[in-house]
């Protein structure tokens, strides 16, 4: 019996060196056979024997190469789920993994369903059978996990966005099918009804069109990697989040302490996705809004995976720099040395003496002897002139940003970035779904074929936001069509 | 017990048959026709003779899904679409403008002629007697067998059923069609007699005998629209609707040119305003709104209150007035059922254009019966705690005649498999809107009278209404309700299909000047390259007739392989888009969960998923996927388990 080829990264996505890509299935060698090259730039993978490995280069669909990797070739029954199996050892990294394992759904493999390699693996003899129990706790509880963790990364407008498209869907088929049922009460040709229908799914495909770009640069999730910036006020926080984003959000200007609450945005830089908290500017304030914003700032800053520190450079360091690096100095951090357009009073130095001198109140365990030393060390490396208004540094800001995310600097739980995948595959389906309803319609099918597609799309929508279709349809039917004798 | 007033002790009438069907409904005439027919002494219980194939709502037979309904119960070898084509009055073909998918036959029935010609073919049927009496009894004895899967999970085993006079008739299995007469209660305005359909004779007793044995029982309602006199009627004010001028057959069996008869008219008019300001000045006396009806309704089937209730909206309803037959002036007014009082009934009726001096001949009224949750059967129509009882019809909580027709006819079939000792059939859903029936009613929540719609077929492209033979004659043969003549010129049938198919496949036109001349002249754009005959054919401003024309190969052909061919060439590449999702199911179906596995040893299954197993105890993987609350992941747990299981018992039995 034939089975469909399933894909995965093996392991975990986030850490450094080498990541291990997983294809399993009746097609694993002609998915991967598609992407991959020799090191003469052939496609040669076909020809593999069985459990050998292989030096080459994994393409895209422009033949551009994406990384230098190595692919083993087992064919079945010996691999691990006992079907052809090949595995792709490429470059770790989130960027690397995901475009490989999105490659690889391109090249014709669906991504695993939670535990699916260690059930196939189950189901093929290949595991032993004492071990069922476990196998089905490992299956139970990651598709636990996967479910709770897509429902919650999902952005609540974009969950609102599906269930509109999904109502409007299911209103639709219900009125066909409702008009199929009952031919003598409702009569669709004279309505032109295809012509109205053409109209609402070019509508839905614009949609969906715009969350797989969302879903592209992270806009659809509410997971990331939680970035806070801080600074003193007027030091170019909000400067920098314009940047990332790429759109004036936070409002700028001249006057200090103008951010009093905290933005909040997600950004994708090269397929990482940030969620970045832009905060007020910390200093000693008698200003009661401005002393709450100083204060959720704080706050921010405990729960963040990186702290992006901007420092006005023309302004030389204070005291409350000094607060400042006591907040931080625990955290994954990032100081830009702003406005370096401007005359420079800070410098590198200046930074390391500075966080030098900030005492550990409850770090008296004597890590080290030299600790102080230490703590100005913290920063090196992690130091970038930057000028917002001459757009200096921010690519070597952001080229340090993404070898401390791969480099494993900064630890984030990667379930997010599948899930992300997960839903891309699904928006696409349904976009696929409603191009042929539009086929349908302009082919002059019957009415009656519209539905099979729109019902495609209804239910790979669902997914995404963990809906299935049961009796949806009947209920819709009967619920707002006046039916029967 | 008192429970059964029947006369006990050593006087009462014994007797043996194979097979007992209660109920002589249109799913107990098929249940009892198949058992005969497959040369199985069989008794069919009726409380009144009269009442054999009654039809006590709507006259006609068919519709949307119930046409292909009908189809299916023909090519398995069952009776209905004969009997209606000896007794329709009016046939059209639905939707006849849509794809092939959704083509509905439905025919209007002279109702007494229905009745009296079933009742003949029953009375004339070897092996099938005729019994009017009420069963109040079922007969049971315990049982522990063991089934080929393992031990199977039915404690009880039937033995027989008594009749109210204390009759026993001792057999090896019963089909319950009990209908609408379990415990039934009429409902008319603040009127309420205990009786069954039409004033008959309800069946009180039975309902205990089957709680007693464990059987759930719920409470369905369903209602019927008053019969007016046709000379009271102004057609005038009324729109006509007539029949096809070609009559379709529903029997693949009857000769087409036996069914062009003369056919009389229905007549279309509306509600409007006057008439549902009334509705709403009464909803206090409706029995519904008033809460006395307890049974649940079907959504589908709304009462004309219910309508004008829930879709305050719509200025009118439309309203089919139809002939009840050819001797009788009796009308039956189609989409204005009711259970509002008698006079509440008179002056709503009064305002609908044409019907201002109508006279009620019977009145509408809502009735209530008992049925069960048929989720406690089998998909082969088997109780599952007790062996050798089967059921079928609006008792197993569906409505409608056809629907009824078609579970009669399975259990009927599944009963007389199993006392050959045979295995039973199970359509699936890719086979048959009989399989999506029955797996909808055993498998789903069902809260409300089923009805079948062909929106509920996934793979309504294949299960269509013109290939109900090609796809069911063979089962139908196997059984033996088919006979060898007409499986035989089936599979000729299918033959000369597939070889058509072939031909404009391979046959190529060219670009020759007569055949841009013809592809010009009927819209189509000229050809570029050559093309075969098959790729004109899916343009869809041409179809098979036309391309005569060009096609000097072509050799004469019945009507209905043409029919088929034209299909399978026009919608190719959505039937074969269905033939892989087919694919799929069937991997699901296919893998059969043993009656006895114990949920409660599957630890990973969700809490609520476990508990749906275990009430549903569903008989593959397939079924149990399609169970509301068991999702997915417990799927893949439980294919584990099974795998697991499996091989447990293997090692068990060979130790043994």
């Amino acid at each position: 019996m034939k089975t469909d080829t399933i894909a995965a990264v093996a392991t975990a996505m986030s850490d450094s060196g080498i990541g291990i890509i997983r294809v399993s299935g009746d097609d694993a060698v002609v998915v991967v056979d598609r992407i991959y090259r020799n090191a003469k730039k052939e496609r040669v993978l076909m020809k593999y024997n069985s459990h050998t490995i292989h030096y080459g280069f994994i393409v895209d669909k422009d033949e551009t190469i994406v990384d230098e990797v190595m692919v083993s070739v087992m064919r079945a029954p010996r691999s691990y789920t006992a079907e052809d199996t090949v595995e792709i050892n490429c470059h770790g990294g989130i960027l690397m993994m995901q475009k490989i394992l999105a490659l690889c759904v391109w090249s014709g493999a669906r991504i695993a369903e939670p535990g699916e390699f260690t059930k196939r693996a189950f189901l093929n003899g290949r595991i032993d059978l004492s071990k069922a129990e476990a196998v089905m706790d490992v299956i139970h509880a990651k598709s636990e996990f996967a479910l709770q963790s897509s429902v919650k990364q999902l952005k609540g407008s974009v969950s609102d966005i599906i269930n509109k498209m999904r109502e409007e869907i299911i209103y639709e088929i219900a009125y066909i099918e409702s008009a199929l049922d009952d031919p003598e009460h409702f009569d669709l040709e004279s309505e032109g009804y295809g012509d109205k229908l053409l109209i609402i799914v070019d509508r839905l495909k614009e949609h969906i069109q715009s969350l797989i770009q969302s879903a592209d640069d992270g806009r659809m999730l509410s997971e990331g990697i939680r970035t806070v910036i801080v600074g003193k006020p007027n030091a170019g926080k909000s400067s920098l989040l314009n940047k990332l984003v790429g759109q004036e959000r936070a409002i700028v200007t001249e006057i200090a302490g103008t951010t009093r609450d905290i933005l909040e945005e997600r950004v994708s830089i090269d397929g990482i996705i940030f969620r970045i908290l832009d905060t007020a500017g910390i200093h000693s304030t008698e200003d009661v809004v401005e002393k709450i914003g100083v204060e959720k700032a704080k706050s921010a800053v405990e729960e963040a995976d990186l702290v992006l520190y901007v420092i006005d450079s023309s302004i030389a360091l204070d005291d409350d720099d000094k607060d400042i690096f006591n907040i931080i100095q625990d955290k994954n951090t990032l100081i830009l040395l702003n406005k370096s357009d401007l005359s420079i009073r800070v410098t590198e130095e200046d930074i390391y003496s500075f966080a030098a001198i900030v005492q550990k109140p409850n770090s008296s365990t004597g890590i080290s002897k030299s600790g102080e030393e230490k703590n100005g060390d913290k920063y090196q490396n992690r130091i970038i002139r930057t000028s917002m208004r001459e757009k200096d540094g921010i690519e070597l800001f952001l080229k340090t940003v993404k070898e401390m995310f791969f480099h494993g600097n900064i630890v984030y739980n990667d379930e997010v970035y599948i899930t992300n995948m997960r839903h891309k595959e699904a928006f696409e389906e349904a976009y696929d779904s409603l191009v042929k309803v539009k086929e349908t319609i302009i082919c002059q099918m019957p009415e009656d074929f519209y539905t099979i597609d729109l019902m495609n799309a209804y239910e790979k929508l669902g997914l995404i936001i963990g809906e299935s279709v049961e009796d949806d349809l009947v209920n819709e039917i009967f619920g707002k069509f006046c039916m029967g004798k | 017990m008192e429970k059964c007033m029947s006369i006990g002790n050593k006087n009462q009438i014994r007797e043996k048959y194979d097979v007992c069907v209660v109920g002589a409904g249109h799913a107990g005439c098929e249940a009892a026709l198949a058992c005969a027919r497959l040369g199985l002494e069989t008794i069919i219980f009726t409380v009144s003779v009269d009442s054999i194939a009654l039809m006590p709502c709507n006259p006609n037979i068919g519709g949307t899904s119930k046409g292909h309904l009908v189809r299916e119960i023909d090519a398995l070898g069952g009776e209905m679409g004969r009997n209606i084509d000896k007794t329709f009055i009016q046939s059209k073909m639905l939707n006849k403008s849509k794809g092939p998918a959704v083509h509905s036959l439905r025919a209007q029935a002279d109702k007494a002629e229905y009745t009296r010609h079933m009742r003949k073919v029953l009375e004339n049927q070897e092996h099938l007697t005729i019994k009017q009496a009420e069963v109040c009894e079922l007969l049971t004895e315990s049982y522990d067998g063991y089934s080929e899967s393992g031990k199977s999970v039915a404690t009880k085993i039937i033995t027989g059923v008594k009749t109210f006079t204390g009759a026993v008739y001792e057999c090896q299995a019963v089909i319950l069609c009990t209908g609408t007469y379990l415990k039934a209660r009429c409902l008319c305005g603040e009127a309420i007699t205990y009786t069954g359909p039409n004033g008959l004779q309800p069946a009180n007793h039975l309902t205990d005998s089957l709680k007693s044995l464990g059987i759930e029982i719920r409470r369905f309602k369903t209602g019927t629209p008053a019969r007016m006199d046709g000379r009271t009627i102004d057609y005038s004010k009324m729109e006509e609707q007539f029949g096809d001028e070609r009559v379709v057959p529903f029997s693949f069996s009857t000769n087409p040119e036996d069914v062009q008869i003369e056919q009389v008219s229905c007549w279309l008019t509306y509600t409007n305003e006057k008439t549902h300001e009334i509705i709403k000045d009464n909803l206090d006396r409706s029995p519904i709104y008033a809460g006395i009806i307890e049974g649940t309704g079907p959504r589908y089937c709304p009462s004309i209150e219910d309508k004008v209730v829930k879709f305050a909206d719509k200025e009118r309803h439309q309203v089919f007035i139809e002939p009840e037959g050819i001797h009788t002036n009796e009308m039956y007014v189609g989409g204005m059922s009711s259970s509002l009082p008698e006079d509440v009934q008179l002056a709503m009726y009064r305002t609908v254009p044409g019907l201002e001096n109508c006279k009620i001949v019977r009145n509408a009224y809502a009735i209530e019966y008992d049925c069960i949750n048929p989720r406690q059967l089998y998909p082969t129509l088997e109780f599952k705690d007790i062996k050798g009882l089967f059921s079928g019809g609006q008792f197993n909580g569906s409505s409608g005649y056809e629907e009824a027709a078609a579970q009669g006819l399975i259990a009927g079939i599944n009963a007389s498999l199993t006392i050959f000792g045979k295995k039973p059939i199970v359509l699936d859903r890719s086979q048959a809107y009989i399989g999506v029936l029955i797996d909808d009613l055993v498998t789903k929540e069902n809260l409300e009278p089923y009805r079948m719609m062909t929106s509920r077929a996934e793979y309504r492209l294949l299960l269509r209404q013109d290939n109900a033979d090609l796809r069911l004659r063979e089962i139908g043969y196997e059984v033996g309700l088919v006979s060898k003549e007409l499986y035989e010129s089936t599979l000729c049938k299918k033959k000369l299909i597939a070889q058509e198919v072939q031909r404009l496949k391979n046959t190529v036109i060219g670009a020759a000047k007569e055949n841009q001349d013809f592809l010009t002249s009927h819209g189509s754009s000229t050809l570029k390259t050559a093309a075969t005959l098959a790729e004109l054919i899916c343009r869809p401003e041409l179809n098979y007739e036309l391309l005569a024309e060009i096609d000097f190969a072509r050799k004469p052909l019945p009507c209905d392989v043409v029919e088929q061919t034209e299909i399978e060439i026009k919608y190719e590449g959505y039937i074969e888009r269905q033939l892989r999702q087919v694919e799929q199911y069937k991997k699901m179906e296919s893998k059969k969960i043993p009656a006895d596995l114990d949920y409660n040893d599957i630890s990973s299954l969700r809490l609520e998923a476990r508990q749906k197993l275990i009430a549903y105890q569903p008989v593959s993987v397939g079924q149990a996927s399609r169970i509301s609350g068991v999702s997915p992941a417990d799927i893949s747990v439980l294919l584990v388990y099974l795998e697991h299981f499996s091989h447990k018992k293997n090692v068990l039995y060979k130790e043994i």
